[in-house]
């Protein structure tokens, strides 16, 4: 059971990352960053970390993917 | 460098890492197994110094020098944010005057959760040595929570509630505290970050030592650190504009 949850957690991570990777604008990335973040979260708790789950769901699915909107949007926005 | 010999300089770098790793991970004990070398001298030491949460013993305990190093990494690159993004000569700050309206139910459930955020960011940082979280966790939550004020009220509230000044001041005050601790343990001569606070009862709010006390200054520097850094970028995003 435990090791199909964590198998079913690894194809998921997986999955994930090849999207972000896959996801051309930058803003849109953002927002596929922010699933895998989540999905990351999911890998830890069930490989019993919940310390790192909860770093990586603040730092991951919040903080980053944050950073990254606001400096698109400063970007997309110059004149030149 | 032309494609040629990047390619080469970068298969010659891979084809190294794959074999370093493949030793590093054929040494290791097998995935899942029962014999956890780490765990087996880890937990003890928590337990000796009445740690519930063995990962924070990890961190702020038996490993606290490698803690202060992230600390003054996380100030090393708050710095180098805010050097970099600060209002440059040529560049104004630039206040809009009313907020583009939020949508209402918007506006509402962010008004709802903050209070609730914080809480739990507060509560992740003082229960760090008992339960999962800490002063890492904790920090970036008070610090991505307290920027629910500019979904409910807008830049120009946020700007209001939140002088980035006082957060600039506690990031390098908390990171300093941090030392401070630390060079404590040196002066009573059981060595620099030893936990030299009594111990306390296991599983108690104040137990642990010195392990809470880090946990709050962590919290402390980590959720002022983000506050500047979002700060920064925010202001970048919304509120200045070129002249």
């Amino acid at each position: 059971m435990n090791a199909a949850l964590i198998a079913v957690a690894l194809v998921l991570v997986a999955v994930a990352g090849t999207a972000v990777a896959l996801t051309g604008d930058p803003g849109r990335q953002a927002i596929t960053l922010s699933v895998y973040g989540l999905l990351l979260t999911l890998l830890f708790l069930v490989l019993q970390a919940p310390d790192v789950a909860l770093s990586q769901l603040a730092v991951g699915t919040a903080l980053v993917p944050l950073m990254v909107m606001l400096t698109v949007r400063k970007i997309g926005r110059r004149p030149r | 460098m032309n494609r040629r010999v990047r390619l080469l300089v970068f298969a010659v770098g891979a084809a190294g890492l794959a074999a370093m790793f493949a030793l590093a991970v054929a040494g290791m004990p097998p995935f899942g197994g029962a014999a956890h070398p780490y765990r087996d001298l880890a937990v003890p030491a928590a337990l000796g110094h009445a740690t519930a949460n063995v990962v924070a013993s990890v961190t702020f305990d038996q490993r606290g020098l490698d803690t202060l190093g992230e600390e003054v990494i996380l100030l090393a690159s708050v710095i180098g944010a805010a050097a970099l993004l600060r209002t440059r000569p040529g560049e104004h700050e630039h206040h809009p005057l009313a907020d583009p309206r939020q949508p209402e139910a918007v506006a509402l459930v962010a008004y709802l959760l903050l209070p609730l955020i914080l809480l739990i960011g507060l509560n992740l940082v003082v229960h760090g040595h008992l339960t999962p979280g800490g002063g890492f966790q904790g920090g970036v939550v008070l610090a991505t929570g307290l920027h629910l004020l500019y979904l409910s009220g807008g830049y120009r509230s946020l700007r209001r509630l939140r002088p980035i000044e006082w957060y600039q001041w506690v990031e390098g005050a908390s990171t300093l505290a941090f030392a401070g601790v630390g060079l404590g343990g040196l002066a009573l001569g059981a060595g620099l970050l030893a936990n030299v606070l009594p111990y306390g009862p296991f599983q108690q709010l104040l137990s642990a030592g010195t392990v809470p006390v880090l946990n709050v200054v962590v919290g402390l520097a980590v959720g002022a650190g983000a506050v500047v850094l979002l700060g920064q970028f925010l202001t970048q995003a919304v509120a200045e504009e070129r002249r």
